[in-house]
């Protein structure tokens, strides 16, 4: 597994990870001692572990997980930060300090170390501080990378140091590795120290924008706005002034026109919908009946196959005695639509040539979809 | 030809006696009757997708002497596989009153047997027995071929059970 991984190490990573494994790999796995494969797994879990085994530590999980490259990428980038916030917290609070003190401290500890170093500095507090063969071979980029990790894992510093991290921290932390490793590879060719003090920036726009804390712009006027405008002209001019009695654009499906038309001029607004040379709805697209509780609605899906466009129109009608005017004689397709809802809500459409029951018996008691509806059966 | 009896050599006796069975002509008919299953297929929903796999290839209903039949005069077996609506069911009574005796029902899954998820509905009969006898329940939504298989022979069991008891498990 290590052997192959390693093979896959040179393209997908930089050359740290490459100086570092040799003198980590024969002692890690070419002799696998139960000591020190012992060694190793407190030292993923505890943080007050020696940095020997951090050190051999470091490489392991990095090529183990380099089969995919982005979450390897990431991970690696997670592990180095993580890395270099355990020694950052050992050398502040000397092993002892395990509050928040030890996390402010150790915020400090990189932030001191990248700023006097110009370029090895904070490669070196990346790769593992003391240990001068694994930091001296890391390159701007990777440095400029590990430094950008390190700060926003510093800032949280404790949590490596206390060990119980949950797994949304180690999300956001490996989120803000990710960020920061993006920032930093964009500043690459700058300077070390200015790496530095962009990778608080960076790690702070990182967490800004995992909260999405841009505001959402504000609303335009929707595009159907003048559609919807021009047809409640027409109706209001050519049908009555009271046609319609609200027109609104209905957002959530794709900004369509609704007008809700007053029940008694509903015949003379549908045949204006069809036969006007603007409207031009020529199909009527579908059909269906609501039971408000409150009121009863038929809702009309018009359609203009020229211009490609269509609106919604609502038609209320009370409970007690529903009734529609038919829309039959102007659209054909009405029919079935209308022997529907007269089957299962009961309104009526006078107009209709056949308006009877088409999907329940015909001797069926009731209208079963309405709200107050009472099986007449109810067992059977 | 006669067949004198009594002067049956000892061997011939023996022979016969090897050779030949003895039952009730009930027992004949179950064994004839419980082998040629001829199913009138009544796929009313999802359930007959599984009764179409189970008649073909694969399962291969033939093998058990189960044919189907698209009319119920031919039909000895009403396989009610699917949801049965208020609508279907006196369909579903006409076409079980038209299959000539002897017959039997199998009840494929939920629906036909107690309207399954379909239970509040105001449209679904909540179970085929409550309109035709049913002889099987298959439980399942849908009963994969296997299990309609079994039901098949547990009905199979059943007439030959019942032509050797002479006991009706169910009422008619």
């Amino acid at each position: 597994m290590s052997e192959e991984n390693k093979r896959d190490d040179n393209p997908v990573e930089n050359k740290p990870p490459e100086s570092e494994a040799p003198p980590a790999h024969p002692s890690a796995e070419a002799e696998p001692k139960a000591g020190e494969s012992a060694a190793e797994a407190p030292a993923a879990v505890a943080a007050s572990a020696g940095q020997p085994p951090s050190e051999g530590d470091a490489p392991v999980p990095e090529r183990r997980k380099e089969t995919d490259e982005e979450k390897a990428a990431r991970r690696k980038a997670t592990l180095e930060a993580r890395e270099a916030a355990k020694v950052a917290a050992a050398l502040a609070a000397a092993e002892a300090a395990k509050g928040g003190s030890s996390a402010s401290a150790a915020g400090a500890q990189p932030a001191e170390e990248s700023a006097k170093g110009a370029t090895e500095a904070p490669a070196a507090a990346a790769a593992g501080g003391s240990s001068a063969s694994e930091g001296a071979a890391a390159v701007g980029s990777v440095a400029s990378e590990g430094t950008a990790a390190a700060t926003p894992a510093a800032s949280e510093g404790d949590a490596p140091v206390r060990r119980k991290e949950t797994d949304e921290e180690k999300a956001a932390r490996r989120k803000a590795a990710l960020e920061a490793r993006e920032a930093a590879k964009a500043a690459a060719a700058q300077a070390a120290a200015q790496a530095a003090q962009g990778g608080a920036p960076a790690g702070a726009a990182g967490a800004g924008e995992g909260a999405g804390a841009d505001a959402p712009p504000p609303k335009p006027p929707s595009p159907s706005q003048p559609r919807l405008d021009r047809v409640a002209v027409m109706l209001r001019e050519l049908v009555a002034e009271d046609a319609v009695e609200e027109a609104y654009i209905n957002e959530a499906n794709d900004h369509l026109p609704t007008l809700v038309i007053k029940n008694e001029r509903w015949g003379q607004a549908a045949r204006l919908l069809r036969d006007h040379a603007e409207l031009a709805c020529a199909y009527l697209r579908n059909v269906s009946g609501v039971d408000y509780e409150t009121h009863m609605e038929v809702v009309y899906y018009p359609w203009n196959m020229n211009a490609r466009e269509g609106y919604c129109v609502k038609v209320r009608t009370d409970r007690e005695s529903p009734s529609v005017a038919s829309v039959t004689p102007i659209w054909e397709t009405a029919n079935w639509n209308e022997r529907e809802i007269y089957d299962l809500l009961g309104i009526d459409f006078p107009g209709h040539p056949d308006l009877r029951r088409i999907m329940m018996p015909d001797d069926w008691v009731g209208h079963p979809l309405r709200k107050d509806y009472v099986p007449l059966d109810p067992e059977v | 030809m006669e067949l004198d009896l009594a002067n049956v050599s000892p061997e011939d006796r023996k022979e016969v006696e090897r050779n030949v069975f003895f039952g009730t002509i009930e027992q004949l008919k179950g064994w004839a009757r419980s082998n040629s299953l001829w199913p009138l297929t009544f796929g009313l929903a999802c359930c007959a997708i599984e009764m179409m796999a189970a008649g073909g290839a694969h399962y291969d209903l033939d093998r058990f002497g189960v044919m189907f039949r698209t009319s119920p005069r031919q039909a000895d077996v009403m396989i009610v596989s699917g949801t049965v609506t208020k609508k279907m069911a006196p369909l579903l009574k006409r076409l079980y009153d038209q299959m000539p005796e002897p017959k039997w029902v199998i009840a494929m899954g939920s629906c036909a047997t107690a309207g399954g998820p379909y239970v509040k509905s105001y449209s679904v009969v909540k179970g085929v027995d409550q309109i035709v006898p049913v002889d099987v329940y298959i439980p399942g939504c849908p009963p994969n071929p296997a299990a309609l298989i079994y039901g098949i022979n547990k009905l199979q069991a059943k007439i030959r059970y019942e032509a050797k008891t002479g006991k009706q498990v169910t009422s008619r």
